[in-house]
């Protein structure tokens, strides 16, 4: 079903504010962070007009409802990624829930399925933000265990034509992006998850450019671990997600350790509770995952395949046109096979922290930089692109700003005598 | 403010025709530095004593903003003494710092003042900025300031 864009930005208050010169706003910036609706917004504010309290504490009325609308999230979280409700952690980011999971892994013993020494390899790909490359790096180093990476090819996709020698019987660990933030090149998954079962390796899903954009099953992939954040889904800042199989989660030590992730205590050690608790150590962000349940909602009640059936159509419509701007590069795959709606791009003659400098002037926002990847702007030899990420609430006049707003910057950056 | 208050042609002409964008051999002392939040580096080569900055050359990769400051800036210190660099230095800062309030030294700064408006924009002061640390950070290496 196509998606009603307007009646979808009109839930959105900060899309009706004006920008620079009285510009309506054109964002195209929810790879960075989504904008979020009101929905969300009245859901944290009542969380702390109506309910405020210390969940799973407290012998009062407030704390049972904190607790019922927190425990409510999980469980909508679950939902939203056909996972169960204690299998659901909530953490402060994704970057958080992948470090969080580096260090758990990090804390195991030999003997457990987690353990790594300098007969182990860990595989992660050059698409990597740095949120999944930093993380496995420390790890190797701490561990002794051998970093090993997939590279790209010329689309900016995975190359998996090593995948046989990549995932070996050394492979203990193969971190991965759902989708880049770079390149909207989406992974092959099956092919990879196939292949660390056969050798016995976890399988850890970097999902921020994904959860949010479609319809995602963890039973279905087949994955072990998954990340991804709330503020990039229409949901607050402050909250993210680390998903993981049952029977993993039982094995995996804990990383934070304090409040409430106990099942009893004395002056020389402490018993750990089960997941989600052993990993939510604290009072957590009680009013992030109201919102953030709010949020899934939100989404799903538009339906992930009507979302992501509009990214596609958006992304085939940008493609079409940003091909036709002369001396612009597109930086990724060319179709939307395997692709999401992240538009990377360079303009001949044009820097694009110069470029983005011009969109601005006009209201629109996109990202410029090295995204977080440094490695892969290094292996393409860019300083940086100009990004342009869409989501539900873009359409067709939005990529139409983003297209005119090109060709004046040109003008005005490659006008002759300049 | 609009884009052409913002890129005056000096700097666009900076941009195209950088001045001592070329990296002098047997430096007194090479600094490489990075603007970490978008990845434009700029590698700053200095030869110097207390009497004056010998040579200032440069190589690099940025936007308009960094690469035209830093050209701005090996030409205006050339051949000045370290004292005078610094003073230069801190007046081009307290512009960058100014919010726009202030239009810059022409005298100290000349084609420095062209860059003023920048100081509209809080993410872009660090690309201003960036040739000017480079050149701090040579000078206090080889102790001339």
């Amino acid at each position: 079903m196509p998606l009603d864009v307007s009646t979808i930005k009109a839930d959105f208050p900060i899309l009706q504010r004006k920008v620079r010169h009285d510009n309506p706003l054109i964002y195209l910036d929810s790879g960075a962070t989504s904008q979020k609706p009101i929905q969300v917004i009245d859901a944290v504010s009542n969380f702390y007009k109506n309910h405020n309290s210390a969940v799973h504490r407290g012998a009062h009325l407030i704390a049972e409802e904190a607790t019922d609308a927190y425990e409510g999230a999980r469980e909508k979280v679950a939902k939203f990624i056909d996972g169960d409700p204690d299998e659901v952690i909530f953490t402060k980011s994704a970057t958080e829930s992948l470090n969080a999971l580096a260090y758990s892994i990090g804390n195991a013993a030999k003997g457990s399925p987690f353990y790594l020494d300098e007969n182990s390899e860990i595989l992660v790909s050059e698409l990597e933000h740095h949120a999944n490359l930093i993380p496995w790096q420390e790890l190797a180093k701490r561990t002794g265990a051998k970093l090993t990476w997939f590279e790209i090819d010329e689309d900016v996709r995975l190359d998996y034509s090593n995948i046989d020698q990549l995932i070996n019987k050394k492979t203990k660990i193969i971190a991965i992006t759902h989708q880049s933030n770079v390149s909207g090149a989406i992974t092959d998954l099956p092919a990879i998850v196939e292949r660390a079962k056969v050798v016995g390796a976890l399988t850890i899903l970097d999902a921020c450019q994904s959860a949010p954009h479609m319809d995602i099953s963890v039973k279905k992939l087949g994955i072990d671990f998954y990340a991804f954040s709330g503020h990039k889904a229409v949901g607050p800042t402050g909250i993210g997600i680390l998903w993981g199989r049952t029977e993993l989660l039982d094995q995996l030590p804990p990383f934070l350790y304090g409040g409430s992730m106990v099942t009893s205590v004395t002056m020389t050690g402490a018993t750990f509770a089960k997941s989600p608790r052993k990993f939510e150590a604290g009072v957590p962000n009680m009013a992030g995952a109201v919102g953030l349940g709010v949020a899934l909602d939100y989404l799903s009640d538009i339906g992930m395949e009507n979302i992501h059936n509009h990214e596609i159509a958006l992304t085939q419509y940008s493609l079409e046109k940003l091909a036709q701007v002369e001396g612009l590069t597109v930086i990724g795959p060319k179709n939307v096979e395997m692709r999401g709606a992240v538009l990377s791009f360079t303009v001949d003659g044009i820097h694009p922290h110069d470029l983005g400098q011009a969109l601005d002037e006009n209201g629109i926002a996109v990202r410029t930089g090295h995204h977080c990847a440094w490695p892969l702007m290094k292996k393409m030899k860019l300083v940086a692109t100009t990004r342009a990420s869409l989501y539900l609430y873009n359409d067709f006049t939005d990529v139409d700003h983003l297209i005119t707003g090109i060709e004046s910057a040109k003008k005005f950056f490659l006008k002759s005598g300049r | 403010m609009n884009l052409e208050s913002l890129y005056q042609d000096l700097i666009l002409d900076h941009y195209k025709n950088p001045l001592n964008k070329k990296l002098a051999e047997n430096p007194g002392i090479s600094v490489h530095h990075v603007n970490p939040s978008c990845g434009d580096e700029v590698t700053l080569h200095l030869t110097g004593d207390r009497s004056e900055l010998k040579s200032v050359t440069w190589d690099g990769v940025g936007c308009s903003i960094s690469q035209a400051s830093t050209s701005v800036m090996s030409d205006l210190v050339q051949g000045k003494s370290p004292a005078q660099a610094e003073s230069i230095l801190n007046s081009f800062m307290e512009m960058m710092q100014s919010k726009g309030g202030s239009q810059g030294d022409l005298e100290l700064l000349g084609d420095g003042v062209a860059f003023s408006g920048v100081s509209k924009f809080p993410a872009r002061i660090k690309c201003a900025l960036l040739g000017w640390m480079a050149l701090k950070d040579a000078m206090v290496q080889l102790d001339l300031i």
